[in-house]
C-alpha cells in the first residue's frame, strides 16, 4: 500500500491527547472570505470557516462529514454550539460543500487511491501526528469512526469556541467594556454591569473580521450544556414522511436510467457485445459499453433492467476464472504453512522470544480461525445521477468522501477537478461501501457515452457481486499456557493486513507475544467494511483467549481479568460487562454466555451474549454492551450506534458469507446473502461509561466484539467450538 | 394507459402494465419516498398499502393496482398531523440511515389498522419481511406499541457512569 493510505491517515493522527492539538482545527488566518461564497447567502455572515449567523440570530455549523445514519451531523452540531453558547433552538447545520477550502483535494485522493501522487511540497507539512490530524479535518471522509473523535474535538468545538471569543470581542468593541466583563448565554452576549444584553448577530459581522483564535478556551465537561445529552436528531423528521433525499431521489430535466453489468469475473474486460435485441426493447435510448461493464440507457429503470437481460456480452478469460471460495482458502493454508516453515513473515508485534517458548515448550495450543469474504449490502443500492456536457460534469450521489468522489470522477473523464461540480446526498447506508467512487464514475461515462443526464442505478444483484468486500482471511495462533494457566507466550500468524494497524494486538499480559503476517492476493476487491480489520481479528483473538481460558479450567471473565491489571480502563469495562450480564447467575440447561473485550477507534467495548441452543438452532437471546468512548456526547446516539454495530457484526456472524465459483460471487440478493430480521433480534443493553480518557468512535467499536462473544456463548452453552463463520455453515447438531 | 388511485388521488400513466408499481410510483408520479432495495419481495424497503394492506411494491404489476387504492408514504399522514406510527417512529428517534423506513412505517402502520395491540410475536410476525440494515429493530418494536397505546414508554439514554 502506499505512504498515505487510509490506514495512515486513521491510524496515526488521533494520538495527540486534549490540549496539545487545541487550535489545529482553524488553519492560520481568516478563511472565511474566501469561504463565504459558498456557505453564506443575503443576510448570512461567516464568522469562520465552521460558522455562520444570520440576521435573525440563527446559527448554522458547517459540518464536514456526510450523513448515513449515525447521525454525526446532528452530534457536530451539539458540539460547535456548547462551546459557542448557543440557542439550541435556533441551530441548524449545513453539509459542507465538496470544495478544496472544505477539505484537502490530495489529501482526500490520499484517503482512496491505492497508491496516490501526493505533491512533494506537501509531504513535510503532514509530518507529525498534529498536522496529521489538521488534515483530517480538512479531508471529507467520512469513515474510520472520526466524525466525532476528530472532526468533533479537534474542529467543530475549537471552531465554536473561537466564533464565541471573536462574536465577544467584538462586543467589547462595541460597547467599549473590558472583554473579561462579558459572558454568553443562549447566543446572546451580556454585560451585567451595564444591563446589556445583546444577540450574537449584531456582532457577526465585526467578529468575522477578525482572525480566529487558534488556541481558544474550551469548556470542561461541568460546563458542557448541549454535548452529554440526548437531542433529538435533525435528519429524523424527514425519514418518516418519505421526503427525506438519497441519492436514489435525485432527478434533473430530461434525465434517463441506466442499470449496468459489470464483468461477472473480477479483472475481465469486455471484448464485444451483442446488444441488437436489447435496443429493440421498448424504451430503450441507448446501450453503452465500458471497459469492463455494458450498461443499458432507457426511459425508465424497468425498461433498461429488462433490456439488459437481452445483452449479450463475451468478457475476457483471466487467470481466475476457474477461482473459488475453497481455493482461496487453501491458497491462505498452503501459503501460511509455506511461512511457518520458511519462518518468513511481516511483523506486526514482537513482545519477548514466543519462538524460544513455543520451541521449548511441551504442551503447545494450536487453532486456526477463519471468516469468509463480507458485502456491505447498504439498503440504498449503489447508483448515482451524472450529467456530462462540454462544460463539465455535474454529479448528485450519496459519498462518504464527496471531495474524493470529485477528483476520482475527474480523473476518469480526465477533465479538471473545477470542472467537476459534486451534490452530496444523504445515504441509505454506508457502512464504508460508499467510500469508493465506482458507481459515480460508471453513471458519469455513460452519460457522457449517451449525451443525456443519466441515473446510474444497480440492481441489488449488482450491488452483491460487485462490492469492495470485507476479506476473507484465515488466523492461526500457537500459545504455551505457565503452570498458573497464564498464557506464556501468544504466537498469532495471518493472512492480509488492512487497518487500523493495531486491529490483531491484544491488550492481555503476555510476556512473551509474536504477531505478524503474510499477504495470500485474491483477485477480489478490498473495501473497508464496518471496523475493517478489527471485524476478523475481534473474532480470532477474542475466540482464542476464550479456548485457553477453557484450557486453564478458569472461568473466561476472571481469566481476562487477571490478564489486565494493569489496565485499569480496561478493566472497569470487563468488570461492568459481566456485572450488568449477571455473569455469575447461572442460566439454565442449554443456555450459555459469552464474553468478549475489544478496544477499537479510541472506545473500548465489552459484550456479553447470551444463548439459547435447541438441536442446531441459535436462539440470540440477549446482548449486554458497556462502552467507554472517553465522553458520549449524544448518549442516545451513542446507544443507537452500539445497537446498529451489534446487528451488523451479528448479522455477519449469523449469516453473512461471500461465496466465490468460477472466479465470480454466488450470492445475489437478500435470499442468498441473507440480513438479520426482526424475529432473530436479541434485547440489546447498552450501559455507558464517560471516563473523560480521550473521546473515542461510536459506528464501528459496537461490532467487533459481537462474533466472539456469540461463539463463546455456543461453547459455553454446548461445549461446540465455532471456528469459522457464519454459523449458518454448521449444522451444531452433527458437530463434535 | 393505467388509472391509478394514488393517495386518494386519481392518476392516469402511459406504461407497460407489467411495469412494477414500484417504478410507476417513483418515476411516472415523482413520488420518491417509497423506496428500491431488493426488487424481489425480500427487503420490504417498497412497502405500500393496496387497498389497506402492505405490498412490496417492486413486485406487483401495475396492472394489479387498476383501480384499486394505494397509499404511499406520501399519503400516510392527515394533513400536518403525523400518522401515530410516524410521530413513534420520531419519539424513539428510530431511523438512522432512514432508507428503509418508508416501508418499515409502512408495514407497521397496515399491521395496526387490523390489529390495534400486536404481541410481540405478531410484530415479529408483520414485521420480519423488512430488513433494516443500520439494525433498529429494538426501537422499531417499541415505537411500534407506542403507536399502538397512544402512552410514550420511550427514554432516551441517560444513565452515564462518569468513570
Amino acid at each position: 500500500m502506499g505512504k498515505w493510505t487510509r490506514r495512515g491517515f486513521i491510524g496515526a493522527g488521533l494520538l495527540g491527547g486534549g490540549a496539545l492539538v487545541v487550535g489545529v482545527a482553524i488553519r492560520p488566518g481568516q478563511r472565511a472570505p474566501e469561504l463565504a461564497p459558498f456557505v453564506a447567502d443575503g443576510d448570512e455572515t461567516l464568522v469562520n470557516a465552521f460558522v455562520k449567523i444570520d440576521a435573525n440570530n440563527h446559527i448554522t455549523a458547517i459540518v464536514a462529514h456526510s450523513e448515513m445514519g449515525q447521525g454525526a451531523q446532528t452530534a457536530l452540531t451539539q458540539m460547535l454550539a456548547d462551546e459557542m453558547d448557543a440557542d439550541w433552538d435556533n441551530v441548524s447545520f449545513m453539509e459542507a460543500p465538496a470544495e478544496d477550502g472544505y477539505a484537502n483535494g490530495p489529501m482526500a485522493r490520499g484517503f482512496i487511491l491505492p497508491d496516490p501522487q501526493i505533491p512533494k511540497v506537501l509531504i513535510p507539512t503532514l509530518d507529525g501526528a498534529l498536522q496529521k490530524v489538521s488534515e483530517m479535518i480538512h479531508l471529507q471522509i467520512t469513515g474510520g469512526s472520526t466524525s466525532i473523535r476528530a472532526t468533533g474535538v479537534f474542529g467543530m468545538r475549537v471552531a465554536g469556541a473561537a466564533a464565541r471569543e471573536m462574536l465577544m470581542t467584538a462586543a467589547a468593541e462595541t460597547w467599549q467594556v473590558p472583554l473579561a466583563e462579558l459572558t454568553t448565554e443562549n447566543s446572546h452576549i451580556l454585560h451585567a454591569a451595564s444591563n446589556k444584553r445583546a444577540p450574537y448577530a449584531e456582532f457577526a459581522e465585526q467578529a468575522a473580521s477578525y482572525t480566529p483564535p487558534n488556541d481558544p478556551t474550551l469548556k470542561t465537561p461541568d460546563q458542557f450544556k448541549i454535548m452529554g445529552t440526548s437531542r433529538p436528531r435533525r435528519d429524523i423528521p424527514a425519514k418518516v414522511d418519505g421526503t427525506a433525499q438519497f441519492g436514489m431521489d435525485a432527478s434533473v430535466e430530461g434525465m434517463k436510467y441506466a442499470t449496468i453489468m459489470a464483468a461477472p469475473v473480477f479483472g475481465a474486460t469486455l471484448e464485444s457485445v451483442d446488444d441488437s435485441a436489447a435496443r429493440a426493447m421498448p424504451g430503450v435510448v441507448d446501450v453503452v459499453t465500458l471497459d469492463d461493464a455494458v450498461a443499458v440507457v432507457a426511459d425508465g429503470y424497468w425498461q433498461a433492467k429488462q433490456a439488459l437481460a437481452k445483452v449479450k456480452p463475451t468478457w475476457s478469460r483471466t487467470d481466475n476464472d476457474l477461482q473459488s471460495t475453497q481455493g482461496i482458502f487453501e491458497q491462505f493454508d498452503r501459503d501460511l504453512r509455506a511461512a511457518r516453515d520458511s519462518g518468513e513473515s511481516n511483523d506486526d508485534l514482537s513482545i519477548g522470544d514466543a519462538d524460544a517458548v513455543i520451541a521449548g515448550a511441551g504442551n503447545v495450543i494450536e487453532r486456526s480461525y477463519r471468516v469468509p469474504y463480507l458485502a456491505h449490502s447498504c439498503m440504498e443500492p449503489m447508483n448515482a445521477l451524472a450529467h456530462v456536457t462540454d462544460q463539465g460534469c455535474e454529479i448528485w450521489t450519496g459519498s462518504q468522501n464527496p471531495l474524493g468522489f470529485r477528483y476520482s470522477v475527474a480523473d476518469a473523464l480526465e477533465i479538471d477537478a473545477e470542472q467537476v461540480t459534486f451534490h452530496n446526498f444523504q445515504m441509505g447506508g454506508g457502512f464504508g461501501r460508499r467510500a469508493t467512487p465506482d458507481y459515480a464514475i460508471q453513471a458519469a461515462k455513460i452519460s457522457r457515452a449517451s449525451g443525456h443526464p443519466v441515473k446510474l442505478i444497480w440492481s441489488r444483484e449488482e450491488d452483491v457481486r460487485h462490492d469492495h468486500y470485507r476479506p476473507a482471511f484465515t488466523s492461526t495462533f500457537r500459545a504455551v499456557l505457565a503452570d498458573n494457566g497464564k498464557p506464556e507466550a501468544w504466537d498469532n500468524l495471518y493472512v492480509d493486513k488492512h487497518e487500523p494497524a493495531e486491529a490483531p494486538h491484544i491488550p492481555y499480559a503476555v510476556p512473551h507475544q509474536k504477531v505478524h503476517y503474510i499477504d495470500s492476493k485474491t483477485h477480489v476487491p478490498f473495501g473497508p467494511w464496518r471496523s475493517v480489520d478489527h471485524s476478523q481479528h475481534g473474532f480470532f483473538t477474542e475466540s482464542f483467549i476464550d479456548e485457553l481460558a477453557y484450557e486453564a479450567g478458569q472461568d473466561p471473565y476472571q481469566y481476562r481479568r487477571s490478564l489486565l491489571s494493569d489496565q485499569p480502563r480496561l478493566l472497569k469495562v470487563l468488570d461492568e460487562t459481566a456485572a450488568k450480564a449477571d455473569w455469575d447467575t447461572p442460566l439454565g440447561p442449554n443456555r450459555g454466555r459469552g464474553i468478549s473485550l475489544q478496544q477499537s477507534f479510541g472506545s473500548i467495548v465489552g459484550e456479553v451474549v447470551e444463548v439459547t441452543v435447541d438441536g442446531s438452532d441459535v436462539s440470540v437471546d440477549r446482548v449486554v454492551v458497556v462502552v467507554d468512548a472517553g465522553y458520549a456526547v449524544s448518549p442516545d446516539g451513542m446507544v443507537a450506534q452500539m445497537e446498529s454495530g451489534v446487528v451488523y457484526g451479528l448479522s455477519a456472524a449469523l449469516h453473512g458469507e461471500i461465496n466465490i465459483e468460477q472466479g465470480q460471487v454466488v450470492e445475489g440478493n437478500f435470499d442468498t446473502y441473507s440480513a438479520l430480521r426482526m424475529n432473530e433480534m436479541p434485547v440489546i443493553e447498552t450501559h455507558i461509561i464517560n471516563s473523560l480518557e480521550a473521546w473515542g468512535g461510536a459506528g464501528e467499536p459496537g461490532t467487533p466484539g459481537i462474533a466472539p462473544a456469540l461463539t463463546n456463548a455456543i461453547f459455553a452453552a454446548t461445549g461446540k467450538r465455532i471456528r469459522e463463520l457464519p454459523l449458518s455453515r454448521f449444522e451444531l447438531d452433527s458437530l463434535a | 394507459m393505467v388509472t391509478l388511485q394514488v393517495n386518494g388521488k386519481t392518476m392516469e400513466v402511459d406504461v407497460s402494465p407489467d411495469t412494477p408499481l414500484l417504478w410507476v410510483i417513483r418515476e411516472n408520479l415523482e413520488m420518491t419516498g417509497t423506496k428500491f432495495g431488493c426488487g424481489i419481495a425480500q427487503c420490504g424497503a417498497c412497502t405500500v398499502h393496496l387497498d389497506g394492506s402492505p405490498v412490496r411494491s417492486c413486485s406487483l404489476p401495475v396492472s394489479v393496482a387498476q383501480g384499486r387504492s394505494v397509499t404511499t408514504i406520501e399519503g400516510l399522514a392527515d394533513g400536518d398531523t403525523l400518522h401515530p406510527v410516524q410521530q413513534a417512529w420520531i419519539d424513539h428517534q428510530v431511523p438512522q440511515c432512514g432508507y428503509c423506513q418508508s416501508g418499515q412505517i409502512m408495514s407497521a402502520a397496515a399491521l395496526l389498522a387490523r390489529n390495534a395491540n400486536p404481541s410481540d410475536a405478531e410484530i415479529d410476525g408483520a414485521m420480519s419481511g423488512n430488513i433494516c440494515r443500520c439494525g433498529m429493530y429494538s426501537r422499531i418494536k417499541d415505537a411500534i406499541k407506542t403507536a399502538a397505546s397512544g402512552v410514550q414508554v420511550f427514554e432516551p439514554a441517560q444513565e452515564v457512569q462518569n468513570g
